[in-house]
């Protein structure tokens, strides 16, 4: 996006002073996300840049709240109960998330509008009414305060996205591959797995990482359903800001802003992949 | 290398399907325990877990959660699957757990130790023995100010609180009505004995928001008991109100410059409720080891609460940590008690509805 | 069907298959099959989101207006009253069930369940009840009108009567209107509630302004953000949109932590302001725990759900009608706007509908940073199911709630469609 060779002085300065606008923007979208990690490697307990960090000098920094963290049972436990979660809700949803939305490429799937919209609806309904919802009717069949009653709905918010990103790599899926599989004599299960899944395994598998990001930053459910033995990361982190935040939180978001680099690299390079595959597949 | 891949994939979601089962089903002989967090809980953990669980063995589950604990429990209850075995709670939440019907009657005389002068549990304990209920601590929820913010003149009653030209800074002020209307009448005039009869009517009420809105601007409100303290050590706001406990924690034991102000203290009773099912040999067991009159006199060791029993009064030595006398701190002390309001249930169970919608009407203006 | 079974060669003109079944019957027979392996396929996600989601929403939304407290703890007064003209007081009858009943509930332990219903209505009901209930127990035969008016003078209003009367039905508009600031007057006609209890209209108004706020600002700063995002080289805009992503991809509690950290009093941003002077250290700026508080940390939490459909349709505007509209003579901010913009509207619809529905049920960043000024209606329905415990009235708010939601989810989907959500 160069400067047009015709352009003026009037259109220049706006040029340069929308690059500043943007580089404030940027600025703002990431700003809160740099600066509670070195926050985090603060040797007091303040939110604030000591005069010793600003001055780079070593005393004003240590890693006593990633100590905390780590010599804490509950954080651990938390730890825990998080990956519990959201491994076995990444698993449910991921599954039959898939299934669904081969059902749902058909081309003569009947009602299909319909059908979409009430399995994209957890997305779309604010989270405290799913959680009001399931909070009274979790309570009535015996299933809050329960890992089955919070696996079930992370189960639930999970799906939305494994058939957004699953359907979105059928649309460019050859349905006659299929067909001549079963002309080669495998049986469904093994066109499944053997054409199918790995030619869609790139929406599966970044539905499942979308599932499962789902899983471990969600809160407000498992603020109203979980019970003292599943108490999760985020919930912890809700309680210690409702409280007194401690440094120690900003330890635990700085593990968790890597968490989300790692995941975030994943789904670039499965971009990737999935773009260099779709240049092989016969369209 | 796909193949390799899935096949690892569904091993691992296996393994892992196979390793959650058992932790989800996992039980140990143990009780599990909601109590407010903080400097209270501590103070419960050493006083009555840490002992209880050396003598019996059985591990205690801490869960903070008594903040919301009517709600909790009530929930449990309908959906019968109660999982919290004893809940530390307010007597006014207990009055009405109990009319619901969603925690356990108490038989006190038959479950707890008698005093050791041989007095049965109901002579021995304050008056406010509820039908469901096992008081364990009276505390004060009272103003507390940063002396470093007021340059030698310190605000002394609830007035001074009301002030603002003469002693600068916010207030912070929990988010409920009860406490802070009693307060607002206090610093329109009304004598801390007539506050109730002035609230009972409509006129009345209306009096109390018209002197909280003379310092709305001024608060910043607080929801948790740990809030309080650190607004006043961070120099957020000037004076604030809150539980006595805490400040004394932050005062005593942190070091803050923190004064307590014990004009018109709001005294109140905290105990033990059973959740309904949930009264069982060892539930008994505990209650009648963590209210009998040692246990009682050793948790003022270490926070400044006063025990429920008589009996426990005279046992109150001195703070564990800094050897501080504990009994002027205690809101039970005679000296601290010349203006104190005791803070009405039965009121406050009856009109707690809508006086609280009045309250968040008023704070969403 | 059935005749098909022996088919004879083709007497008539009808296409027939290779196994000479007509080429119409088995065509639909084979889509009929296809549909229902297509529905097979949807059915366990379905029947999964219907009892573990639809359900639980279906339970809260019945809440909302059915409210059977008194009529399950006291079955044959709810009765009787329901009969009963409501004129006055009511007959001895009633009274001698209602004693019978109370009495019976104070053994079972519920009478709260009941009182604490009243109450909502009728500041007072809980102690009048319960200790109605204990002191019957005294009272062992009638008449029990005089023994009731005896024990407490509420039992000879006949305003007291006509509540439990009213409450006694099991299906109620009263938390509805109660989510609206309105109430049932003594006379059981519709009026609004004292000004000084309105807080609900107030809230709904706020919540939809800073919503719409909210979706004004992400439009405003992601605007410019995807327009260069959509125009610079693939890999400058490939490393640009990390600063997009990375947010996006971060904890929610770690942004409004963040946000806590920067913004207050004593934070990150106050302290370089005192450092620069723009402000004396005993004059720092109030920007947390109120409206703005929760502004700012909504926008940036909601901004790439603004950029990353934007940057979409963005993306595939062709760079030549800018271009052809310039050589036409237009001046740049003219063909910028009126060929442009006018390309954008799809990204920009589907973007402000995804962040105003998110935002107008949004819980955790107001209840951390919102302060009072800055509370939504979320954080009263969270208020009413933990704190004040009237359910009925967080599910009165939920659902008004919900129908709005719904109501422009139905016209995103018109508008956009729901499998144009695009993801990453």
């Amino acid at each position: 996006m160069g400067i047009p060779i015709y352009a003026g002085r009037l259109e220049r300065t706006w040029y340069y002073t929308y690059r500043v606008i943007c580089g404030l923007i940027f600025f703002f979208l990431i700003t809160p996300i740099v600066v509670i990690v070195p926050l985090s490697f603060n040797a007091e307990p303040y939110f604030t840049f000591t005069r010793e960090m600003l001055t780079l000098d070593p005393a004003g920094f240590s890693l006593r709240w990633y100590q905390e963290f780590l010599n804490s049972e509950q954080w651990m436990e938390g730890i825990k109960n998080t990956f519990i979660i959201a491994i076995a809700s990444t698993f449910l949803a991921t599954s039959l998330g898939t299934i669904a939305a081969l059902g749902l490429s058909k081309p003569y799937m009947p009602y299909k509008n319909a059908i979409m919209a009430l399995l994209i609806s957890p997305m779309v309904v604010p989270l405290i009414i799913s959680a009001a919802g399931m909070y009274f009717f979790y309570s009535s069949i015996g299933l809050s305060s329960t890992y089955p009653g919070i696996i079930l709905a992370h189960t639930a918010l999970g799906t939305p996205f494994v058939i957004i990103t699953v359907t979105a790599t059928l649309v460019g899926f050859d349905q006659t591959l299929v067909r001549a599989s079963a002309n080669l004599g495998a049986d469904p299960t093994t066109t499944f797995f053997k054409v199918i899944m790995p030619l869609i395994a790139p929406g599966v598998i970044s539905g499942a990482l979308f599932a499962f990001i789902t899983s471990v930053d969600e809160i407000v459910i498992v603020y109203f359903i979980a019970g003292p033995d599943q108490t999760t990361v985020p919930l912890k982190m809700f309680s210690g800001i409702r409280e007194e935040i401690s440094p120690t939180i900003l330890a635990v978001a700085s593990i968790l802003v890597g968490l989300s680099i790692i995941l975030l690299t994943t789904l670039e390079l499965i971009r990737r992949r999935n773009e260099r595959l779709r240049g092989i597949v016969p369209q | 290398m796909n193949h390799a891949f899935k096949t690892t994939a569904v091993a691992g979601v296996t393994a892992m399907g196979l390793l959650a089962a058992p932790a989800a089903t996992f039980a140990a002989e143990s009780l599990t325990i909601v109590s407010w967090g903080g400097a209270y809980e501590e103070s419960q953990r050493k006083a009555y877990y840490e002992p209880y669980t050396e003598m019996t063995g059985t591990e205690i589950t801490q869960v903070s959660k008594s903040a919301n604990g009517l709600a909790g429990v009530r929930s449990q209850v309908e959906a019968g699957n109660v999982t919290w075995d004893v809940v530390d709670m307010l007597e006014g939440p207990a009055i009405r757990a109990c009319d619901e019907g969603i925690i356990e009657p108490i038989d006190h005389d038959e479950i707890l130790k008698p005093a050791p002068n041989g007095d049965s549990p109901s002579e021995d304990f304050i008056p406010e023995l509820g039908e469901c209920f096992v008081p364990e601590i009276l505390y004060a929820t009272l103003f507390a100010y940063n002396a470093e913010m007021f340059d030698g003149d310190n605000p002394s009653t609830v007035k001074d609180v009301w002030n603002t030209a003469d002693y600068p800074g916010k207030r912070s002020l929990q988010k409920i009505p009860a406490g802070n209307l009693e307060w607002a009448l206090m610093a329109d005039g009304v004598d801390h004995e007539e506050v109730y009869d002035v609230l009972d009517s409509s006129d009345g009420v209306g009096r109390a928001f018209n002197s909280l809105n003379k310092i709305k601007g001024d608060v910043v409100w607080w929801s948790e008991g740990a809030q309080p303290p650190q607004l006043l050590a961070d120099e957020e706001v000037s004076i604030a109100t809150g539980y006595n406990g805490r400040f004394f924690n932050a005062q005593v034991v942190e070091d803050q410059p923190i004064e307590i102000m014990w004009d018109g203290q709001l005294f109140e009773v905290d105990g033990w409720v059973v959740p309904q099912g949930k009264l069982t040999d060892e539930v008994k067991q505990f209650l009648r080891f963590s209210t009998d009159t040692k246990r009682l006199a050793d948790q003022a060791k270490y926070i400044s609460y006063g025990p429920a029993r008589h009996s426990s009064a005279p046992m109150v030595g001195k703070h564990k940590e800094t050897g501080v006398e504990m009994s002027p701190h205690m809101p039970t002390n005679p000296e601290n008690l010349k203006t104190a309001i005791p803070k009405d249930a039965v009121f406050w169970a009856d009109k707690g509805d809508s006086l609280s919608e009045r309250f968040n009407a008023w704070l969403a203006m | 069907m059935a005749q098909h079974e022996s088919a004879t060669p083709a007497a008539d003109d009808v296409m027939r298959a290779a196994d000479g079944k007509p080429l119409k019957d088995s065509l639909r027979r084979s889509m009929r099959r296809a549909k229902t392996k297509a529905l097979l396929l949807v059915a366990p996600l379905g029947l999964f989101i219907l009892f573990s989601f639809a359900l639980p929403i279906a339970d809260m939304v019945k809440r909302s207006f059915y409210s059977p407290e008194i009529q399950n703890v006291l079955p044959e007064t709810a009765e009787l009253l329901g009969d009963w003209d409501g004129d006055g007081l009511p007959p001895e009858q009633i009274y001698a069930t209602f004693a019978k009943e109370l009495a019976q509930a104070d053994e079972n332990r519920n009478v709260g369940v009941v009182s604490q219903r009243v109450n909502y209505v009728m500041p007072g009901a809980r102690s009048l009840f319960s200790g109605t209930a204990r002191k019957l127990g005294n009272v062992d035969s009638g008449p029990y009108k005089p023994a009731m008016i005896e024990i407490d003078e509420d039992w000879g209003d006949p305003e007291v009567w006509s509540i439990l009367k009213r409450e006694a039905y099991p299906i109620t508009m009263a938390y509805y209107l109660s989510a609206v600031d309105l109430r049932y007057n003594a006379a059981g006609e519709i009026e609004a509630v004292a000004s000084y209890m309105q807080i609900y209209q107030k809230l709904f108004w706020r919540t939809l302004w800073m919503s719409v706020l909210i979706t004004v600002m992400t439009i405003l700063l992601g605007f410019p953000v995807s327009y260069l995002l959509a125009n610079l080289p693939v890999r400058t805009s490939n490393l640009l949109m990390i600063l997009v992503l990375l947010p996006f991809w971060t904890s929610l509690l770690v942004r409004t932590s963040s946000w806590i950290v920067i913004l207050q009093s004593e934070g990150v941003l106050n302290d370089v302001l005192v450092t620069f002077g723009i402000f004396s250290n005993d004059n720092r700026p109030q920007m947390i725990y109120n409206k703005i508080g929760t502004i700012v940390g909504m926008t940036h939490i909601l901004l790439p759900f603004m950029i990353l459909p934007l940057y979409s349709v963005m993306k595939g505007i062709p760079p030549s009608y800018l271009r052809a509209a310039r050589s036409l003579g237009a001046n740049p901010v003219v063909a910028f706007v009126r060929v442009y913009v006018p390309q954008t509207i799809p990204g920009i619809g589907a973007g402000s509908i995804l962040v105003f529905i998110l935002s107008i049920g949004y819980y955790i960043t107001p209840a951390l940073i919102g302060g009072s000024s800055g509370q939504l209606i979320s954080n009263f329905i969270a208020y009413h199911m933990q704190q004040s415990l009237n359910w009925h009235l967080a599910a009165a708010l939920g659902s008004i709630l919900l129908f709005v939601v719904l109501g422009l989810y139905y016209i995103y989907n018109k508008l956009v469609g729901a499998d144009a959500l695009k993801l990453g």
